[in-house]
């Protein structure tokens, strides 16, 4: 075996073993058990052993389960996309931006569409900010626009244009039936249509969000769990200095 | 037994100052109606249904009433006078509105003497209805026993009525007491309650009338096998609070969140259109036996829960008073608060304790709504669990009344099936565990616990003096509840809150206000 392949770890190095945790539709019996069993052979696994099994009733059944894997990853070929910019504290970012830009960097932010959860695009924008870190209103270098929940696309857009925004930040935290993707979507098409996308940085953030779906959908970044005013300030900082360059 | 000693002298200047606040609208409950509350009038008449467009009939009805100027004497008098006039059912007086073959306000009005002829019969028939509601839910509890205490409580949230009903079956035939049917995330917003079975909402399952009785009817039966009344509730909150809460009265649902405090702070609803919303929502939910359940544990998800701990103390002293003002019994306060401490910080349960037995001890008679770590939640669901347990442990140990129990997901989903299983599991494990623990333990003389529930009291009676004396609408204007600053005219919903007229006729609020005594 290569030396960059890799395997899960149970107790001995590369010995592929897994834990798995799912339901079928299926009753809480030998039967029941024997189903899991061979939905685990038929991914893949090897030496699946059932070792739980729990009635939820209605005819459904939780399976605790252990297996073995065969499969590795070559972590030579593993590519990544993360957000590369240094993370600066408020203060240091208040600075670089003086020095850098020279005027207030104006952040126009807001859950879009459907949802009502503000308590990402709170936790970066708000004075209190969260978890010991102010939010942007606090900072001086920017100018902090939080709109709240369920704004449409068109009013965030409409709005970023009046303020004459650098950057636009969209929360989304439901992401039931991929409801996050379909909003994220559709505010990139209207920017596009609207000639606004590449007249402003675009950010989206939330759990289920990463870097590399940002990108994807075709946003400048994109901040997952664990986010932090920080990372979204420094990045926004940076990458507009470098514009300018 | 573990029991505080509280500062009486606190605990009397508390309530003082919470009366001072909310019985200082008066004017706003006495010479005000909203939308809403006409749209539950045209509810509680019998008006149902929707156009082809799916906008509601009573929506239709309102917004014919206003668009001519007649809203101010209330729903209620048009619709009696139109059905006296043409010899029409209320329902068929709103389907001839909607196809635009009757204008209510070109009607001769009748005298006060024969409007009322027409609406005393049928306000005494929905009461009725309403009534043996309440019967049959207080028959199956004396059936089949009392709920549990804390009650295990669980959400299912597919957005789909009738995989929902899949869930809530699971979930009760596994041991939950109340099942909450999360509302799609946009809900609380609308101006209008959707009409029929859903199958298609996000973050949750609309509340419709319909959806009520396919959940009503579900849990019913299996309320019957198991031997054990389940409890369902939903959310008579955002701009339709009297409207969920009538449907919820005639479907017999038994719990309502139904906080106009969390509207005004998190959903930006108006303060004047929401607070008179709810004062008639309560007193419907009062009417109807419906235990109601405030949104307190919301402050801690975005300020410090220890920090802001007192906002917790006051605003339930806040809720408990308005609860009061519409009728509302202690026993029927689901007062709310919840273990959102920092679970890496030092002694966080010795400050929970601290927290949890204030607020059993301020309010003895309330059933407790004890919500789940849900800030410090994370991907990492072994953690999440454990932590869990923790909050399970607290709500047994302190006895609180409804346990909403912390999902392991709490942070990636909505719960799975497993998840909730795993979670009244969890719950059960540790109610039994600890049952009678508090009966062998008491607090040390001049214990932090004490000390501790006695300074959270001491803040939230220096706030509510202030708030008091600067009234609430200032209050709220000037940020002073969780930092977010709501202006008396700002918000959503206030261009659907009117003077009554002199002449102004509610029958319902009327016969209501009569048998609660208020």
């Amino acid at each position: 075996m290569s030396k960059n392949i890799i395997r899960p770890y149970g107790d001995t190095l590369n010995d592929g073993k897994m834990q798995i945790s799912f339901a079928l539709p299926v009753s809480a019996d030998a039967f029941g058990k024997e189903a899991a069993r061979l939905l685990l052979i038929q991914m893949g696994f090897d030496d699946a052993e059932i070792t739980g099994m729990r009635d939820l009733r209605e005819g459904f059944t939780h399976f605790i389960a252990y297996a073995v894997t065969s499969a590795g990853i070559d972590t030579s070929k593993i590519k990544v996309k993360v957000v590369e910019t240094p993370v600066m504290d408020m203060e240091a970012t208040d600075a670089y931006i003086s020095e850098h830009l020279g005027r207030k960097i104006t952040v126009v932010g807001a859950c879009i569409e459907s949802d009502a959860h503000t308590v990402g695009i709170d936790a970066i924008m708000n004075m209190k900010g969260y978890n010991h870190r102010f939010g942007l209103e606090r900072y001086h270098g920017f100018n902090a626009i939080n709109m709240g929940a369920q704004v449409p696309s068109e009013e965030l857009l409409a709005r970023a244009r009046a303020e004459k925004a650098d950057v636009i930040l969209v929360s989304q935290v439901v992401t039931q039936k991929n409801i996050h993707i379909k909003n994220l979507t559709r505010l990139i098409e209207l920017a596009e249509a609207e000639g606004l996308r590449h007249k402003m940085l675009f950010i989206c953030g939330g759990p289920r969000i990463s870097h590399e779906l940002a990108i994807e959908l075709g946003y400048d970044a994109g901040f997952g769990t664990g986010t932090y005013s920080t990372d979204v300030a420094s990045f926004v900082a940076i990458t507009l200095a470098k514009q300018l360059t | 037994m573990l029991k505080l000693d509280l500062n009486q002298e606190l605990v009397q200047r508390s309530r003082t100052a919470a009366k001072q606040i909310t019985g200082a609208f008066d004017w706003l409950f006495e010479g005000y109606s909203s939308v809403a509350i006409e749209r539950t009038v045209l509810r509680l008449l019998g008006i149902d249904g929707a156009n082809k467009e799916g906008e509601p009939l009573p929506n239709i009805v309102i917004d014919h009433l206003n668009a001519n100027s007649a809203i101010n004497k209330g729903a209620a008098v048009w619709v009696a006078n139109a059905m006296l006039a043409k010899n029409l059912s209320a329902q068929e007086v709103a389907e001839q509105v909607s196809q635009h073959k009757l204008s209510l306000t070109e009607l001769p009005l009748a005298s006060a003497e024969q409007l009322f002829g027409v609406l005393q019969p049928l306000t005494q028939q929905m009461l009725s209805h309403i009534r043996s509601q309440k019967q049959k839910r207080e028959e199956m509890f004396a059936q089949f026993g009392a709920r549990r205490s804390p009650a295990i409580y669980v959400i299912v949230a597919t957005g789909n009525i009738y995989e929902d009903v899949t869930q809530a079956r699971a979930a009760a035939r596994e041991g939950a007491d109340i099942i909450a049917v999360i509302r799609s995330t946009a809900q609380s917003l609308l101006d209008y309650v959707p009409y029929g079975a859903t199958t298609v909402g996000f973050g949750g399952t609309y509340a419709t009338q319909e959806n009520f009785r396919i959940m009503r009817a579900a849990l019913d039966e299996i309320s019957i096998e198991e031997k054990r009344y389940i409890s369902l509730t939903n959310y008579a909150s955002g701009l339709c609070m009297p409207e969920i809460a009538v449907m919820g009265a005639i479907e017999r649902l038994d719990l309502m969140l139904n906080d106009a405090m969390y509207g005004i702070l998190f959903r930006d609803i108006n303060p004047k259109r929401t607070l008179l919303d709810q004062y008639f929502a309560r007193m419907i939910n009062a009417y109807a036996g419906i235990e109601i359940q405030t949104g307190e544990d919301n402050y801690l998800t975005t300020s410090d829960a220890i920090d802001k701990a007192y906002t917790v103390t006051a605003s339930q002293l806040i809720n408990e008073s308005f609860a009061l003002i519409s009728g509302i019994k202690p026993e029927k306060m689901g007062l709310g608060h919840a273990y959102e401490i920092d679970p890496e910080m030092e002694n966080s349960f010795v400050y929970e304790l601290a927290h949890a037995l204030l607020t059993k001890e301020l309010f003895p008679d309330a059933p407790i709504k004890y919500m789940p770590p849900t800030k410090f939640a994370s991907g990492n669901i072994f953690k999440t669990h454990l932590m869990d347990a923790m909050f399970n442990f607290m709500g047994q140990l302190t006895g609180q009344g409804v346990q909403l129990l912390g999902m392991m997901t709490e942070a990636i989903h909505t719960p799975h099936l497993v998840d909730r299983s795993l979670a009244i599991e969890n719950a059960q494990y540790l109610f039994k565990a600890v049952k009678d623990l508090n009966q062998s333990l008491c607090l040390a003389p001049d214990s932090f616990v004490n000390a501790r529930a006695n300074e959270v009291l001491q803040q939230a009676v220096t706030f509510l003096e202030k708030v008091a004396e600067e009234g609430l609408f200032s209050a709220m204007a000037k940020g002073d509840f969780a930092e977010i600053k709501r202006p008396e005219n700002g918000g959503k919903g206030l261009d659907g809150v009117f003077l009554c007229d002199k002449d102004y006729y509610n029958p319902f609020m009327q016969q209501m206000k009569q048998e609660l005594g208020l």
